[in-house]
């Protein structure tokens, strides 16, 4: 395990951005998250600074032990990143600066919450950030694996895959999640399961999610009727950025929200085996009936939406999201030939506050930003750069 | 039967063995209670099964620990952390794992309503737990036989054989002594 630099690979390493997998026309991203707490420890929230960093060096001796590069070993490597041989990466939040702490929320590797630490009684205000013990593992090259130390739970393992790939994040997250357990004690109990610090996630500790990708059915209106059906299932509907983000570009997050009583298996057929190929059905159908119905104007708002993206000069990460998703429709329903599914699913990504400093190679305020993401974009788009 | 107090009918039956001798009294509620003995709502079988059991004429319940009050209030807060009920009503979030015992009887129908009625977990269970599962089936055992024998000894005093009372009362006590079940 490393613990030192930070992601090598910041343009090309995140494997649910390379548009790859089943029904990636569709679906984003399959991602699979386990909520785990150490018996005899109180839960983060209930912890004074002290146990908070036992805690913390716990969790990260057990994990650079449990030989975690070998869960989720990618079946051919990043075609950027040949030699990166697979290894986890440590990072102490304290020691990170904001900026890069953004960068890891944007690519969904640690939380907003995580991001910003706990306060504590026993902390003083403002020192939050650089004092509250808290750290991320992350599976290199393809951070396929993260597991996020000290967040509401001591332990939250992560496995993600793109496109429909429900089953191999289960079995990443298992692995891993087996791995880590013959090394760690965790709070469980016969009758509640996966005892966690909120009652939500108790039983399996287990959050499925699927990052979904759907403006067919947001201009036939018919994704009202989607979240509606998925309230009915106890399933959560959420934005591109998780718990209380907007539905920016279409993307919505559905998820399981019941974890006592139904058994991991059996949500992830729910959700692979029916509801989100279901879903992925009625998208494709929605834009199949916009194409035959209302081709010109569909046609209409992809060109513009492409016009807008290679030619202004100022540009706010929403619209920018926007316009992307409108070029992504285009693209994977072959009315665009000159960009491609890849380069717009990482423009999604760069194009965000942390990522677009990052590529820059340098500090932007936010007018500074706007100017630079047009930039950016218009380069890729034209490829010109 | 009268009270051997008082006129009144004797609702309440007291049996005590010491030394292979048997003394008995019958009293009503009200000299009972004047006597000490709180014959609230325990049956003829309980206060029986109570006074051979108990070590020195001191009485005990079936499960060999001191009377709990009929109706138990739950706990306002965790042993483990100090965690009450109305700081997870307010925060949403539990303390440490012991919480959930601790507030097992008040989590039950929230949990109920948050997963679609589901009560018990389904699913994975880490290794050593298993393991440790293993050993409660052999407790199991245990607990059955514990249960066999109160029902032996309460019918043994019931059919007055108070020798063979005496020789189950120890059989009891001696894999009680083995561990807390």
């Amino acid at each position: 395990m490393t613990s030192e630099g930070f992601i090598p690979s910041y343009e090309t390493g995140t494997e649910w951005l390379r548009s790859a997998g089943a029904s990636s026309d569709v679906v984003m991203s399959s991602r699979v998250r386990l909520a785990r707490n150490l018996a005899g420890w109180r839960f983060g929230h209930k912890a004074g600074h002290g146990d908070r960093q036992k805690v913390l060096e716990i969790c990260r001796d057990r994990i650079a032990a449990a030989g975690l590069s070998s869960v989720g070993a990618p079946a051919s490597p990043a075609p950027t990143a040949p030699s990166t041989p697979p290894q986890v990466m440590w990072i102490d939040l304290r020691e990170s600066p904001p900026i890069e702490r953004q960068l890891l929320v944007e690519r969904h590797l640690i939380s907003k919450q995580h991001s910003k630490g706990k306060p504590l009684p026993d902390l003083k205000a403002g020192d939050v950030e650089t004092t509250d013990p808290r750290g991320v593992a992350i599976a290199l090259p393809d951070e396929r694996l993260s597991i996020m130390v000290n967040e509401e739970d001591h332990l939250r393992i992560q496995a993600v895959r793109g496109g429909l790939a429900l089953a191999e994040a289960w079995a990443d997250a298992d692995r891993a999640d087996d791995l880590l357990e013959s090394r760690l004690d965790f709070a469980y109990s016969p009758r509640f399961g996966y005892l966690t610090c909120c009652p939500t996630n108790v039983g399996t500790g287990v959050r499925m999610s699927l990052m979904l990708h759907l403006p067919g059915l947001k201009l036939t209106g018919e994704i009202e009727k989607v979240k509606r059906a998925a309230g009915d299932m106890n399933l959560a509907v959420r934005g591109f950025y998780g718990e209380g983000s907007e539905a920016a570009g279409d993307f919505y997050q559905i998820s399981n929200q019941t974890t006592l009583g139904k058994g991991e298996q059996s949500i992830l057929n729910d959700l692979a085996g029916e509801i989100i190929p279901k879903i992925v059905e009625y998208e494709r159908l929605a834009r199949r009936n916009l194409l035959a119905k209302r081709g010109a104007a569909l046609e209409d708002q992809v060109y513009r939406a492409l016009g807008l993206l290679t030619h202004a000069r100022l540009l706010t990460a929403e619209e920018s999201m926007q316009m992307l998703s409108h070029v992504r429709l285009g693209v994977v329903m072959g009315l665009v030939s000159d960009a491609d599914l890849a380069s717009v699913n990482a423009l999604m990504l760069l194009t965000q506050p942390a990522h677009l400093q990052r590529v820059m190679g340098t500090e932007l305020d936010q007018e500074q930003r706007r100017n630079a993401r047009a930039q950016l974009i218009r380069r890729r788009l034209l490829k010109t750069g | 039967m009268k009270c051997d107090k008082c006129d009144n009918e004797a609702t309440v039956h007291e049996m005590v063995v010491k030394g292979g001798v048997k003394t008995e009294r019958h009293l009503c509620e009200h000299c009972a209670r004047e006597l000490g003995l709180n014959p609230g709502g325990a049956t003829l079988g309980q206060l029986i099964t109570k006074f051979v059991v108990a070590p020195q004429g001191q009485p005990l319940t079936p499960a060999g620990k001191p009377a709990a009050p009929a109706r138990p209030t739950p706990p306002t807060s965790c042993r483990g952390c100090g965690t009450t009920f109305a700081d997870f009503k307010q925060t949403g979030r539990l303390g440490c794992s012991e919480c959930y015992a601790t507030f097992e009887t008040q989590l039950g129908p929230l949990l109920e309503r948050a997963h679609e009625g589901a009560t018990h977990h389904m699913g994975k269970s880490p290794k050593r737990w298993e393991e440790r599962s293993a050993r409660a089936e052999s407790d199991a055992a245990r607990r059955e036989r514990i249960d066999d024998l109160r029902r032996r000894l309460e019918q043994a005093v019931i059919a007055e054989q108070y020798e063979a009372a005496v020789v189950l009362r120890d059989e009891l006590r001696k894999i009680e002594a083995q561990g807390t079940v």
